[in-house]
This record gives structure tokens, sequence and C-alpha cells, in this order.
């Protein structure tokens, strides 16, 4: 596992090393802003809690991370470093995952630029700051779904726009799929087992929980689970288009 | 000799296109083998199944005992590759990149900056160390491509067309680079260019169709030439009949083709099979008293070999197998 070091540092020096990282850290704080201020009338309610801005994060999360993420092995593919990556001694595993840290670690980087919102809360009322806390252990978690998710896809394309798409696609359907529209595609002929395990997956469900304050283990293996799996599909991927 | 590399019928299938079909191949230390065959024959395929970016359909690869599917990463420690069109991350500055590529190959810290120093000074590359690779011109490119092959000092080094895109001080010195190195090393080069293998090669390899149809030193690739033992003179325009007469009836001569340069003419004595009627031929014009401005004897032409090798189908008959 020495090589994953040198990896994520490798992604994670790539991320600042072109405009990307930029453009997504500003976008962020900005759409952040506007969600918790104008749309969720952070103010207005003269809440001391941070609802307004967390509430938010599933949906900007789910085009957000997306464009994080798509570059991961797709770049890698279209420029051919992947052959290079995958002839040095370094397991598939430790590639993945150090690719897989690197851009958790960048996203963990643009919500800590989100921390002058917690701050305002404190300074204007008196908040239960370990029910914050636990929002942003619950984001940070939630993103890593997201990313795992787009990193397996990333491995399936040489092109970008294409990862990016269709992880958008996929992160939209995990945030919706304990509401109609995700549940009513399968009610109809799935059984209801089936059905509940679907609606199981929602993104929004497990946050909404966390969120709150209420840091259920389950919920906390949902989201581990859900990247060990996503991961793993991503090693197969690599190792599918390895012989073929 | 002590064999590096040992690949046991290997085969590769892209759906219903058999890219390599059932090749088997030995290199050891101090041979450097020239892969030699038209675009798309599979030489960069077969690469890539040696160094383990591609999984077999079939056969196996060893390298230095270790089979690359099932202990990958004590046989990827022992190689260093430089895949087809030398890619490197392109946001990356040359120093960053191999600090990298030495990092991950498990070069000790202390020891990283030295050996850095000291395969950037054998390549040239210390003028762009600190510009990212993105920018660099293509035989840049190349080099810093090489200089991450070669970091870590490998025992076994694979390079997919290691000089194209070089200019000729350029190839002459990859060149010398790889003849430097190639006492402790087991060397693979595809290449496109048969001068390249003349130069640098101590065995050749051709692949047509995915298949072997060649293996042996460059020497007996070029006796397949016709041309081979062929000698070449050059007379006055007005010797030229009675010198074609007289070494037509050499013994050995199979036919003498003639060709007019300037006033001169020049005769090239095509040998029978086998035969080397050079120095008949010389004494033949010594005796006709023939004056000849130039006498050359050819070794064989390797781009016509080549070309009778890989674009005769089917004539598999004639492969020389090791």
């Amino acid at each position: 596992m020495n090589g994953l070091l040198t990896i994520f540092k490798r992604e994670l020096k790539a991320y600042f090393a072109t405009p990307v990282a930029y453009v997504f850290i500003v976008i962020f704080l900005v759409l952040v802003g506007v969600f918790t201020f104008y749309v969720g009338g952070f103010y207005e309610r003269a809440q001391a809690d941070l609802d307004p801005f967390l509430q938010f994060h599933p949906w900007l999360y789910m085009f957000l991370l997306p464009a994080i993420s798509m570059r991961l092995w797709s770049e890698e593919r279209k420029a051919g470093t992947l052959e290079l990556l995958l002839t040095l001694p370094i397991s598939l595993a430790a590639s993945v995952l150090g690719k897989f840290l690197a851009a958790w670690c960048f996203t963990a980087v643009a919500l800590a630029g989100t921390v002058p919102i917690w701050i305002t809360v404190n300074y204007l009322g008196d908040p239960d700051n370990t029910v914050i806390a636990g929002g942003y252990l619950g984001s940070l978690l939630m993103a890593g779904g997201f990313l795992a998710i787009g990193s397996c896809i990333s491995a399936l394309t040489k092109n970008q726009v294409v990862a990016f798409v269709i992880s958008f696609v996929i992160c939209f359907a995990f945030n919706l799929s304990g509401y109609p529209m995700v549940i009513d595609i399968f009610s109809a002929w799935a059984p209801q087992a089936i059905v509940d395990v679907i609606s199981s997956f929602s993104f929004l469900t497990h946050f909404n929980a966390i969120q709150k304050g209420v840091i259920d283990i389950r919920d906390l293996i949902f989201f581990a689970s859900l990247i060990a799996f996503w991961l793993y599909a991503n090693i197969l991927a690599i190792e599918m288009n390895k012989s073929n | 000799m002590e064999t590096l590399i040992e690949v046991d019928g290997l085969s590769k299938n892209f759906g219903a296109l058999k890219a390599v079909s059932n090749i088997s191949l030995n290199v050891t230390r101090g041979e450097v083998l020239g892969f030699l065959g038209p675009n798309g024959a599979g030489k960069s395929t077969t690469m890539k199944m040696i160094t383990g970016f591609l999984a077999p359909t079939a056969g196996r690869v060893s390298i230095a005992g270790f089979d690359i599917e099932k202990s990958p990463l004590e046989a990827k420690r022992r190689i260093g590759y430089l895949p087809e069109g030398a890619p490197a991350y392109g946001e990356m500055t040359a120093a960053g990149f191999l600090d990298f590529i030495a990092e991950i190959r498990g070069i000790p810290r202390a020891e990283r900056g030295a050996r850095i120093s000291e395969v950037v000074g054998k390549i040239h590359l210390e003028k762009v160390l600190h510009q990212r690779i993105e920018t660099l011109s293509k035989g840049f490119k190349r080099r810093v491509g090489l200089a991450q092959a070669i970091l870590h000092d490998p025992e076994i080094l694979i390079m997919d067309e290691p000089t194209d895109g070089l200019d000729p001080n350029q190839k002459f010195e990859v060149r010398s680079l790889i003849q430097e190195m190639s006492a402790e090393k087991a060397i693979v080069i595809s290449t496109h260019i048969l001068e390249e293998v003349d130069a640098v090669c101590t065995r050749a390899v051709i692949i047509g169709q995915g298949e072997l149809i060649f293996s042996g030193t460059p020497r007996e690739l070029a006796a397949r030439s016709r041309y081979h033992n062929a000698a070449t003179v050059v007379v006055a325009g007005d010797d030229a009949e009675r010198a074609e007469q007289g070494i037509a009836g050499v013994a050995g001569v199979a036919e003498v083709e003639r060709k007019n340069s300037g006033d001169d003419v020049r005769l090239t004595v095509i040998p029978n099979a086998g035969a080397a009627p050079a120095a008949a031929v010389q004494k033949k014009l010594d005796e006709m008293n023939c004056p000849t401005h130039e006498f050359f004897i050819e070794h064989g032409h390797l781009d016509e070999v080549f070309r009778t090798i890989t674009s005769a189908p089917g004539n598999n008959g004639e492969v020389h197998r090791t």
C-alpha cells in the first residue's frame, strides 16, 4: 500500500495544477451561499441551526461531484497514461483507492470553505454544534458515495463528458430512490421486497437522518458499504478493460 | 545466458480479431531484441501483454522467473517500459513526473535526487526539467518517457518505438544509450526503422498479422535478401557493355542489373543463392583491363527483405523458429 500514498499525492496535486480546483471551489461556495441564504431562507427562519445549508448538499453534490470524479480514469485512458499506471509496480486496488481518496480529500477542502457559515450561526445564535458536526460528517460521507459512483463510471469510458452525464444520472437516481419518481418505475412490476430495497438506497433519507443529528450506525454503514461496492466495481471495470 | 523474458504461446483476440497468435520467444541478459513488423501487426499488443497491461487470451509471460499474471508486482518491478507514444501526465513538470515515478518505484528518498539527476544527465533533459510535460516538443516528451523507463535501472527494458519523433542526432544518442545499457539488461525495442535494427539489435523478430514470421540476427535477416553478397561496380559508360558481358560469365553470378548514373553505369551483380562471386568479378574485370570507379559489396537490403517477408500472405512455410 506504499504506492497508495504516492498516487493520492499526485492526484491531489493534479487538481490544483489545473484551474479545475479553483473553478470548482468558487462555484461550490457561491452556490452553497445562494441556496443557504436565498432559497433556504437562513435569516428569515431565525433558527440557530444549519438546516438551510445542509439540506441542499445532496442536490449540489449530485451535479458538482461528477465533475470532480469524471477525470479520474477517463483522462488516464484518453491520454494513454493508464498504460503507464497499470505497468507500474502498484496494485490496482491501491491506485483506485488512492485516486478516490484524493477526490474525496479535495471535496473536503471545498467543504471546509463553508466553515464561515458555521461561524456565522454561532455568532448569531446558540446552535447545537454536535448536530452541525454530525451534519458535516454526513455530508462528507455522502460526497464519498457520489465520488465512488463517479470514479467507477469514469473507468468505463474514455470520454469525460459521457462519464459526467452517466454519473449525474446515477447520482440523481440514488438521491431520489425513496421518492415516487424512482419507486413508480419499479412498483408496477417488481415485488414489494425489491421496491423496499431500492427505496432504502435513498441518499436523501440516510443523509437527512444524519443531518438531524441522529447518527445511526446503519446510516454510516450504508454509506461505507456503498463506497466499498462502487470502488470494487471500479476495480472490476479496469480489470475487464485489461482483458478486452 | 540467463533468460529474463520468456514468452510462451502468447495469443490475444479482440472479439473476432486475432491480434496476436501463438508467439513464443526468449530474451536473455545482454540481448537487444528488435521487434519489426508493419503497422497493426501486433507488436504493441505483444509488448502490452509482456508488460502486464493487457491480459493474454492464451499463453504465458515470465519476467525473470515471475509470471506477469500471477505475481504482477514482482514482475513489474523488474521492467522499465516505454509505452507507445510515451504517455506522461501533461500537467506535471518533467522533474515532478520523474519524482513521482521514482517514489512509486520505491527508490529510497535519499537516493532519489541522485538517481534522477543521473538519468536526466544521460538523456539531456536538464533544459526542460521544470517545464510542464504538455508544453514539451515531441522529442522531449519521448525522452521524458525514456527517462521514466530507465529510472530504476531495470533488468528488463521494453520500449515501443523509442526513437519515434526524434531528430537524427537524438536518434543516435538513444541508440548509443541502448547499446551502453545492453550488457547487463534484456532489452526489447519495436521499430519501423530497419537501420536501427542493424545498429543496435543483436536479434530481430518480424511479426506479421499477429504471427512470428522471422527470428534471427540482423545479419541473417539481411542474408535473405537477393542483394546479399551482391557486388556493385561503377564503370565508365563506354566500358559498360563489355564489362556487363564479362561479369555475366563469372561463376556464381545469377543476374546483372544495370542502372545509369550520370556518365557512369552502375552494375549490380546478383549472386546465385549461397554464392559470393565478388572476388571473382573483380578478378575478371582486372583481366579485361576494365577500370572501375567504385566497387563495393552489399550485405543485403533489410527493407527489401522486410517487404518480401511481411507482404507475402501465407508464406509461413518459410518460418524460421528459434
